[in-house]
């Protein structure tokens, strides 16, 4: 017991990079997934190809080969720096989970019914009228329960900058558990706690996007 | 007579290899109230989706108050229309579905709210009174608030109705607003395209299978049959006194 209280604070000390990184690469990825996942709605059929090929490579690569890549790799052959090793972190979960969080963007637009793209063209509206006031509300709506889920991933794949030397709560457990061997069962589970702390309000505003979802499409 | 409000010249439309109008004409005057009916796949909901701009023709002209809608000119020649150009003439057309296709995520009052706001730039307090008239007209004045998924079929074909009327079109469609309708809720829906058909001057087109409705209301009935028009003319003309073969035997199917 005396190990878990001397631990916690020690282990704590990666909280502000954790969250700091799982905020920003989320919005980065939010951001990511609305412009391509318009992008592949495009009717001009370069945007879409080119789109479409950053999505299907971040989703067919893994994160921590994507991670080591902007890290290690395009540093040495184009000889450019991409910021900070808090940077690199964030651009490389932020475009991972922007690849796919688009397929949800993209999929949400579509299903919106044909009847509503008719409905508002009867009421003369414009192409992007159509989509502002009648297509993306309702597409939207249907998109939160899967942006909580991969929120919840995002959070999960924070863990992979201690890879990049990046002192989150991870990189500061294994730091602890170089001096502690023995006590390396009560080192994760700390670190597992702590995870699931941070994802209990991710889970609860999940549970309320799938609410919304359904309570916002029946027509 | 006056100028006609809508024209089909010659139309043909094709789905892929088969032709489902094989030369449309047709003239619609103000006012005039057109009941469009025939056999399924006869091509009804086709002709009032092309004048929508919901689908495109294959060949032919129809005419809008006196404009082409799906060609335009461009130096000198007529080309295909753009959406520029179909929005500048789609504004004369309302058009009510057989699924209702309202706006799930906006309340009956923002339904009827959102086009005359966004489209037509009007001001706010004022299409918030017509619409409150026009929902009150339809018998939802009590419902304002409500959202689409709180409502029976009946009072939402109603709404939809009332989102089409404030926009104020020159010609209305209705494709078989009935049809997806339980029997006891026909009436309802009925008796308003009643009201607008007697008080309001606006032309109208329905596709309904509805023939004492259609008797009451329709100035002139076409009927359609494997995409022409096989018998046009008033509707007692057409519905009691035709000999048409074919017409004879699709209307012995409503007779019970
Ligand atoms: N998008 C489409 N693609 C291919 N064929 C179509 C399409 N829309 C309609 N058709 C065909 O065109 C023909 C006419 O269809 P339409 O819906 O206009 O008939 P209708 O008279 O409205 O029939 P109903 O009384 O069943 O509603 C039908 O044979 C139909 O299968
Ligand atoms: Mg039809």
């Amino acid at each position: 017991m005396d190990y878990v209280i001397e631990f916690i604070p020690q282990i704590a000390r990666g909280l502000n990079i954790t969250i700091s990184v799982l905020i920003a690469s989320a919005l980065f990825a939010y951001i990511m997934a609305f412009f391509s996942g318009l992008c592949r709605l495009s009717n001009n059929v370069i945007v879409r190809k080119f789109t479409g090929f950053y999505v299907e490579i971040f989703r067919g690569t893994s994160l921590i080969v994507q991670l080591f890549w902007l890290y290690y790799a395009i540093p040495m052959l184009f000889g450019i720096q991409l910021g900070s090793n808090w940077w690199v972190g964030v651009f490389a979960i932020g475009l991972n989970y922007g690849a796919y969080l688009s397929e949800v963007v993209r999929t949400s637009i579509l299903s919106v019914a044909q009847g509503q793209y008719e409905a508002a063209t009867a009421l003369n509206m414009s192409r992007f009228q159509r989509m502002r006031i009648v297509i993306f509300p309702q597409a939207v709506r249907m998109m939160l329960p899967e942006f909580g889920n991969y929120t919840i991933q995002i959070l999960k794949g924070t863990s992979l900058v201690s890879l990049i030397a990046m002192s989150d709560i991870l990189y500061y457990g294994d730091i602890l558990r170089g001096s502690y061997q023995q006590q390396t069962p009560i080192i994760y589970g700390i670190v597992l706690v702590l995870y699931f702390i941070l994802a209990l309000p991710l889970i609860w505003l999940t549970k309320k996007g799938e609410k919304i979802a359904k309570k916002g499409v029946a027509s | 007579m006056s100028e006609p409000i809508v024209q089909f010249k010659n139309v043909h439309k094709s789905f892929g290899d088969v032709e489902v109008l094989k030369g449309i004409d047709l003239d619609i005057s103000p006012s005039e109230k057109v009941a469009i009916i025939g056999p399924s796949g006869s091509g009804k909901t086709t002709i009032i989706r092309m004048l929508m701009t919901l689908e495109k023709i294959t060949s032919g002209d129809i005419i809008v108050d006196g404009q082409n809608l799906w060609k335009m000119e461009k130096n000198g020649s007529m080309v295909e229309a753009n959406q520029k150009h179909l929005r500048s003439i789609r504004g004369d057309i309302g058009m009510v579905f057989q699924h209702f296709n309202l706006f799930p995520h906006m309340t009956i009052l923002e339904n009827c709210m959102t086009a005359p706001i966004h489209v037509k730039k009007e001001e706010k307090t004022e299409v918030r009174k017509r619409s409150i008239q026009m929902l009150e007209r339809v018998g939802l004045g009590d419902k304002l608030d409500n959202y689409p998924n709180q409502l029976s079929g009946g009072q939402k074909q109603r709404v939809a109705m009332a989102r089409a009327l404030v926009m104020r079109p020159k010609v209305m469609l209705f494709d078989e607003v009935t049809s997806a309708l339980d029997p006891e809720l026909v009436g309802e829906v009925l008796e308003v395209i009643r009201d607008i058909a007697k008080n309001d001057d606006m032309a109208m087109i329905l596709v309904t299978h509805e023939m004492d409705f259609a008797l009451d209301i329709a100035d002139k009935v076409v009927f359609l049959d494997e995409g022409v028009i096989a018998e046009s003319g008033s509707a007692s003309q057409v519905i009691e006194h035709s000999q048409n073969e074919r017409l004879q035997s699709f209307l012995s199917r409503f007779r019970n």
